[in-house]
Parts: structure tokens; C-alpha cells; sequence
């Protein structure tokens, strides 16, 4: 039997029949995150493009507009070009050794067997935990002198005492240090995005390909790759823009040092804009990352595309 | 298929395997761990075996941070910038992920889209014109800067992550209720809400973790000792001069790191779903 309920005739107030009407609810209800989105993401960004283009210091806040001319200044600096070159030295350093990394501990991950959660929390640490705390620890571990990366090359008998490396003052064992750390906060990312992309291939396609006599490296890299690929590109992307804008590490381990080598873009635009005062010049530097994170947000707009089609 | 002796090599190269990444990923943490319990004469004497305790584990390093730095301040006020900012989370990204997951339209999609790529613009490019605008409103030096301008990024991810909740919930039921006398809000109110629990509690684990994660806007917004956020107290004020004092930085580091693992590992799935949307059905 079916009883259709009667609707209940209940006075109601002309707000309730505004909120009835589906378009407006959903404006309402979905305005306060963009609004708040707008005003402190949106309008930030267009203060930082105006103030690059400015002369605005903490000292001397005025709003002159001086066209291209933080740009040219910034491009004539040498020190500012080590800067763009160390920052894709460490982004694309550590993305590359993070894959590699992710892609193995993936596949060993795949299988089941035993204590294998326990294995998958310990893995996952390194990406858990508050990146600050992670560095300092790395930064005990690389100290000059009671490293403990040292003293087991010592006890192993690869060193000795008076040639053991200091890895934060040579400027080229620095930047191996913060693509390390890099690195491995990110692999345990890339295993799960990994394992994530594999577990939702199917398995009576694997099957299908079995039978069809694909064997295991066709299986891999003709079959799973492709299927995993958006998966693996929206991991990527996240890599490279949280690498290529980061601060934290660099700012706990080397201060951009020794002599420069370490210095990245967001460490840049920190030291000058806040550190010194001189917005204008730290905002044109910070501003820098715009290209590399338009072509990322293109990227994924037409992977996004593709997926619902 | 395979020889006995071919298969417990490759057993063999497993579990090598295996075992390599267990200390990659965690030795950092068992470093922290041991560090933290050391005696100082331990721990600075370079003819000791650094790997475990030569002389009995100790308290004094746990002592010491509770009771003569300002840890418990900075743990108080990582809790509160964390409430608030998953107060102001909650009451702006439920709705909105609600709303953009009920859109019927394009419009809908196209916003969800924008929302989520606001996520991506980081922090060390909006950080000047930031800082301006705390200054204007007068909350240079203070954790409430903090609260203000997490949700920059703890919004953006939450409604993306609720709009894919929603949008798996079957919209009938709300339709349902709508038949029965409900108003289009009321639906939302008293159906859609109480279904969302699960999603609504991965929201409060992830903010959470996010604002004590988050180092580069305490950095800048905040220098003064007893404002900081336990991260960023822990990372840049246990130095004195140029001395560190590695037995209490571990130790707080250790402390502040644990509970955020935790939640991490047992909501890590969400997380993954989070941020990949739609690319695994």
C-alpha cells in the first residue's frame, strides 16, 4: 500500500521560502569559504603582484608604482640566479629520488605478508610527521661533529676521524643534505600514491593481459603505468609545489648557506621581504614561483578533464 | 615453478628490501627517541655507541622542557589556534562542500575546481601581503594571526574532501525528507549533517594536523616566545646563543610529532581520497 505523505501547511516566513529556493540555498551556503578564500588568498596575491611591481618597504611604505624595474634588479644579481638554479636543483632532485623511492617501496608494499601494517605505519612517518621537527632531527644527524651518519662511516671503517665530511658546510654535500630530507619526507607519499593507483586497476584486466602472454614488465609498464598515471601526476604535482615553494627545511638546516649554496626561492623572498623589510623586491622574487605553479595548475586542469570524459 | 633455493633468495631479497625502507623512514624517529632519554655525558662523548644507552636512560631532558621552557605554553596554544581554526573550518567547508556537491550545473564543478587549486598557492608567496594585513588589523606577534589565516588552506582542502562525501551520498534521502515536510535547509540540517559524522571527523583529524604542521606562516607572523605554536617553538627556540640542546629538542620534537603520526596513519586513506578527487573510483 502506499501512503504519499501529505506536505504539512505550517505558516512560513518569507526567509524560509528564500531558502527554498535551490540556487539561493546553494549561494548561501557555499559564500563564506569563498568569500574567505577571496579575501585572504585572492587579494593577497593580487598585493603581492602590485607590491613587486612597486617601492614598497617596511621603512618607507609607499604605493609609487615603478613598473618592471624589482624584476631587472633582481635578474642582475647573480646571487639570484644560484638561487633559481639551487631551487630546481632541489626540486627536481628530490621529486626524481622520491619517485624512484616511491615506485620500489611500492612494489614491495604490494604483497601481502606479515606485519606488513606495522611496516606501512613506520613507513608513512617520515610524511606524517610536522616537516620542521623531521628537519631538526636530520639536523642532529648531519652535526659536525657528533653525526651520527659519521661515526658509523667511521666505525664501518670507510672514514676516518680527520676526513669525515661536514654535510651542512660544503656547499655541495648541503644540497645533497636538503634533497635527502626532501626526499625522504616524500617517498612515503609517492608509496601511497603508488599503492593507491595499483590497487585500483582491476584485476581481470591484469588477468586478461596474463592470458594474452604479457609478461611481467609489459604487464608493468604498458598496462599499470598508463592506468596510473593521473593518480600519479596529481602525486607529483603536489611534490613539486610544496617543494619548489618550501622554506621550512632550508630555513632549519642551512639558513640558504654555506655561502649562498642552499638558498631557494622561498628562503629568498623570506630573507628580503621580511627579514630586510624590502617588500616590494621580496615580493617580485616570491613571485618567481607564478610560472611553475601556472603551468602545474594548467597540467592539472586538463587531467581533470580527462578523467570525466 | 622455481627452484627451493631461487625462491628463498628472492625471500631472502624481500625482506632486505623491506627492511632497508623500515630504517630509512624511521630511524629519524628512533634517533629522537634515544636522544631524548640520553644523559648528557652520553650523549655528548664520541667514543660511545651512539645506537643505544651506555649509561641508564634519564628523564632530566622531559623535566627540563616542562619545567624550564615555556613547552606547555606553546602545546596550550597549538590546542587552542587548532580549535579555532577547525571551528572556522567546519562552519564555512561543510556547507560549501555540501552546496558544491549538490550543484547541478557546471558552475558547481568549475567552483569546486577553484576552491581546490586555492589549496596549491603556498604560503611563501602570500606571505608579504600577509603579514601587511595583520599588521593593519593589529595582530602582528599574536597566535590569533594564526587563526585568521590557517583556514586560508585548511578551507580550500576540507570542502573539496566533504564535496566528494556528499556527493556519494544518494541524494534521495534528502528528497525523501523534502517530501515529508522538511524545508530545502532543514534537509540539509537534519538529514545530510548527521550522515556526514565519518566525513565531518576525518575534517577535525586533518585540520588539526594541518595547523600544527604548518611552519611557514608562524615564522613570519609570530616571533614572540610565549605566542608561538609548539612546532615552531620546539624548531627555533631550544637554542640558546649557538648552543643546542639536543637531548630537549628531541624530546619535544618527539612529544609534538606522536599524536600527529597517529592520526595520520589511521586517517592516511581519507587523506589519499582528499587530494586525489575523482582519479581512483
Amino acid at each position: 500500500m502506499a501512503v504519499i505523505a501529505e506536505p504539512i501547511a505550517k505558516p512560513v516566513s518569507r526567509f524560509h521560502f528564500v531558502l527554498d529556493r535551490r540556487e539561493v540555498l546553494e549561494t548561501i551556503l557555499v559564500a563564506p569559504a569563498i568569500l574567505y578564500v577571496l579575501l585572504l588568498v585572492g587579494l593577497p596575491l593580487l598585493l603581492a603582484i602590485y607590491y613587486s611591481l612597486s617601492a614598497y618597504t617596511i621603512y618607507n611604505p609607499t604605493w609609487k608604482f615603478v613598473g618592471l624595474a624589482n624584476f631587472e634588479q633582481i635578474l642582475q644579481d647573480p646571487t639570484f640566479l644560484d638561487t633559481l638554479r639551487n631551487t630546481f636543483i632541489f626540486t627536481f632532485g628530490s621529486q626524481l629520488l622520491g619517485l624512484v623511492l616511491g615506485k620500489f617501496g611500492a612494489f614491495l608494499l604490494l604483497r601481502p605478508f606479515r606485519g606488513r601494517k606495522i611496516v606501512r605505519a613506520l613507513i608513512i612517518l617520515p610524511f606524517a610527521v610536522p616537516v620542521a621537527l623531521a628537519t631538526i632531527a636530520w639536523q642532529w644527524m648531519f652535526d659536525s661533529l657528533y653525526s651520527v651518519i659519521n661515526w658509523s662511516l667511521i666505525a664501518a671503517g670507510f672514514l676516518t676521524r680527520e676526513d669525515a665530511p661536514n654535510w651542512l658546510g660544503d656547499p655541495y654535500l648541503a644540497m645533497l643534505c636538503i634533497v635527502i630530507i626532501n626526499a625522504w619526507r616524500f617517498f612515503p607519499f609517492a608509496i601511497v600514491i603508488f599503492l593507491a593507483g595499483i590497487t585500483a586497476v582491476p584485476q581481470d584486466v591484469i588477468d586478461a593481459a596474463t592470458v594474452d602472454g604479457a609478461g611481467f614488465w609489459r604487464r608493468n609498464y604498458q598496462i599499470i603505468l598508463p592506468m596510473i598515471l593521473p593518480i600519479m601526476a596529481i602525486g607529483l604535482i603536489f611534490g613539486i609545489v610544496f617543494t619548489f615553494t618550501d622554506l621550512s627545511i632550508v630555513f632549519l638546516l642551512t639558513m640558504g648557506g654555506p655561502g649562498g649554496a642552499t638558498s631557494v626561492l622561498g628562503f629568498a623572498g623570506f630573507q628580503t621581504g621580511i627579514v630586510s623589510g624590502d617588500v616590494s623586491h621580496g615580493a617580485a622574487i616570491s613571485l618567481f614561483m607564478l610560472p611553475v605553479l601556472l603551468v602545474v595548475v594548467i597540467f592539472m586542469l586538463r587531467f581533470i578533464r580527462r578523467w570525466e570524459i | 615453478m622455481s627452484s627451493p633455493v631461487s625462491r628463498s633468495l628472492r625471500e631472502t631479497g624481500f625482506f632486505l628490501g623491506v627492511t632497508f625502507f623500515v630504517i630509512l623512514a624511521a630511524f629519524p624517529f628512533y634517533w629522537m627517541v634515544i636522544t631524548a632519554f640520553k644523559q648528557n655525558s652520553d650523549l655528548y662523548d664520541i667514543t660511545n655507541t651512539p645506537f643505544w644507552f651506555n649509561e641508564p636512560p634519564t628523564l632530566e631532558h622531559i623535566k627540563y622542557l616542562f619545567e624550564q621552557t615555556l613547552f606547555t605554553r606553546w602545546l596550550l596554544n597549538s590546542l587552542v589556534i587548532g580549535l579555532c581554526v577547525t571551528a572556522i573550518t567546519l562552519v564555512t567547508a561543510v556547507p560549501a562542500g555540501y552546496s558544491l556537491a549538490r550543484m547541478t550545473s557546471r558552475k558547481g564543478e568549475a567552483l569546486g575546481i577553484m576552491i581546490f587549486l586555492t589549496y596549491l598557492v603556498p604560503p611563501t608567496l602570500l606571505f608579504l601581503p600577509l603579514s601587511r594585513i595583520i599588521a593593519v588589523l593589529g595582530l602582528q606577534n599574536s597566535m590569533w594571526s594564526l587563526v585568521l589565516v590557517y583556514p586560508t588552506f585548511t578551507i580550500p582542502f576540507c570542502s573539496w574532501l566533504l564535496m566528494g562525501f556528499f556527493k556519494a551520498l544518494p541524494v534521495e534521502i534528502e528528497e525523501a525528507a523534502i517530501v515529508d515536510g522538511c524545508s530545502l535547509f532543514g534537509a540539509f540540517i537534519k538529514m545530510a549533517i548527521p550522515l556526514s559524522v565519518p566525513a565531518i571527523l576525518t575534517v577535525v583529524i586533518f585540520t588539526f594536523t594541518l595547523t600544527l604542521q604548518e611552519f611557514v606562516y608562524a615564522l613570519t607572523f609570530v616571533s614572540s616566545s610565549d605566542q608561538k605554536p609548539i612546532t615552531l617553538g620546539v624548531s627555533t627556540d631550544l637554542i640558546r646563543g649557538d648552543v643546542f640542546f639536543w637531548g630537549e629538542i628531541m624530546a619535544g620534537a618527539l612529544i609534538a610529532a606522536v599524536p600527529v603520526a597517529i592520526a595520520y596513519n589511521l586517517f592516511l586513506d581519507r587523506f589519499i581520497a582528499g587530494i586525489t578527487g575523482g582519479a581512483v573510483k
